[in-house]
């Protein structure tokens, strides 16, 4: 299906209410559209019970987005994925999916429910044709994008200690034995509506990175930000705590967690270090103090040097 | 008792429950028998401990300071720290 509109932002966000609605306004005639994320090239517009997506545009959405369609409907009780094959609104790829209730960030956090709906899906068994998650691939693209100054340089020192493989200088290992999210944080959870008993019925969204790949790399990012100290120990603890509880296979049962962790924790620690620091440079201010943390943290990096 | 190396006085420490004599005025150390294989125990031990709970490079303790109002209330995350927990 091909949809043809203007070129203009704001004729992005018209076409995705639009599409939002129905053919003719059927399926939500009166829900007014209201934008949910706008950021990183992303658009999403709510539209009553369905939410439109314009994917970031500088990605391949081939075939592999359309085996990890595949993969959400196949796994209803872990994952909301769109409701059907992309469509292309002028070159952005674009999908519909049900509309779900984001985390509340005042409210008690779901850690717990997080870290279940991962350990089950890490526990999910492979099918043949999931495609393959790979590589991390944010933390090469953000550090090259880092321009000059002290925390920059920090942050490359820190990036220079990343095994050549994250680096994107060698071949990834292989040993992909788990279905992962591949970009898990709290954003990316939903509660769908309709449950009487009150029942949280939280699920994974943003299916863009699902595939087969090495689960520790879901429990990176809290992992990062407990090691910089932004994350209390409470809150990573209770994460921790319910994911080997739910038999999550990323952490070896009863060993050191951090054998595993190590790696993707570092690894996500300098990519949002590069997120901030490309970030204050560009509204021209100073980092705060928990983005002044994180690149403490890749100070600590840089310094321990190269493990392996 | 007198250091035998300067003839100072020694001073006896307990550490780990293990008695050690040093001398005041050259600092020496004077251990009973046994005292050093109790020494060699306990760094192995050390050593052997329970895994750290955070990589090497973590910080033991939250950098970012976290107002507690006690029990399971919950803190809310602001600015930065949201980005850093809620989008990629």
């Amino acid at each position: 299906m091909r949809v043809h509109t203007e070129t203009a932002p704001s004729g992005l966000f018209a076409r995705l209410a639009e599409i939002g609605r129905g053919p003719a306004g059927a399926a939500n005639p009166s829900a007014a559209p209201e934008v949910l994320y706008d950021r990183h090239g992303v658009l999403v517009v709510r539209v009553g019970d369905v939410a439109v997506k314009a994917h970031q545009p500088d990605r391949e959405y081939g075939v592999p987005f359309l085996g990890r369609i595949r993969l959400a409907e196949a796994l209803p009780h872990l994952l909301v994925g769109p409701l059907g094959p992309p469509v292309d609104v002028d070159g952005r790829t674009v999908t519909v999916s049900p509309y779900g209730e984001p985390v509340d960030p005042r409210e008690e956090l779901p850690w717990e429910e997080g870290a279940r709906l991962l350990a089950a899906l890490h526990s999910t068994p492979v099918p043949a044709d999931a495609p393959s998650w790979g590589r991390p691939t944010r933390v090469a693209r953000l550090v090259s994008r880092l321009g000059d100054g002290p925390a920059e340089d920090v942050v490359r020192r820190a990036f220079a200690t990343l095994p050549a493989w994250i680096r994107g200088e060698a071949p990834e290992p292989p040993g992909h034995a788990h279905l992962i999210h591949g970009d898990w944080h709290l954003g990316q959870m939903v509660r769908l509506p309709g449950a009487p008993d009150g029942n949280r019925r939280w699920r994974l969204i943003d299916i863009e990175d699902l595939g087969t790949g090495v689960p520790a790399w879901d429990l990176a990012r809290p992992a990062a930000l407990f090691s910089a100290g932004v994350l209390s120990p409470e809150e990573w603890g209770r994460f921790l705590g319910a994911y080997t509880r739910a038999g999550g296979p990323a952490v070896p049962a009863g060993g050191d967690p951090w054998a595993a962790l190590e790696v993707p924790a570092r690894t996500l620690a300098i990519q949002i270090a590069a997120t901030c620091v490309i970030s204050a440079g560009r509204d021209d201010r100073p980092l705060d103090g928990a983005e002044q943390a994180v690149v403490d943290a890749c100070a600590r990096i840089a310094a321990a040097g190269t493990p392996a | 008792m007198h250091c035998p190396k300067c003839r100072g006085v020694m001073r006896t420490y307990t550490r780990s429950g293990v008695h050690i004599e040093q001398c005041d005025s050259c600092r020496g150390i004077f251990l009973d028998y046994g005292e050093l294989e109790a020494l060699s125990q306990m760094e192995s031990q050390y050593r052997a401990a329970p895994p750290a709970a955070a990589p090497g490079w973590g910080t033991p303790a939250p950098a970012v300071h976290h107002h507690h109002h006690g029990g399971h209330h919950h803190r809310p995350h602001h600015g930065s720290v949201f980005h850093m927990l809620f989008s990629t």
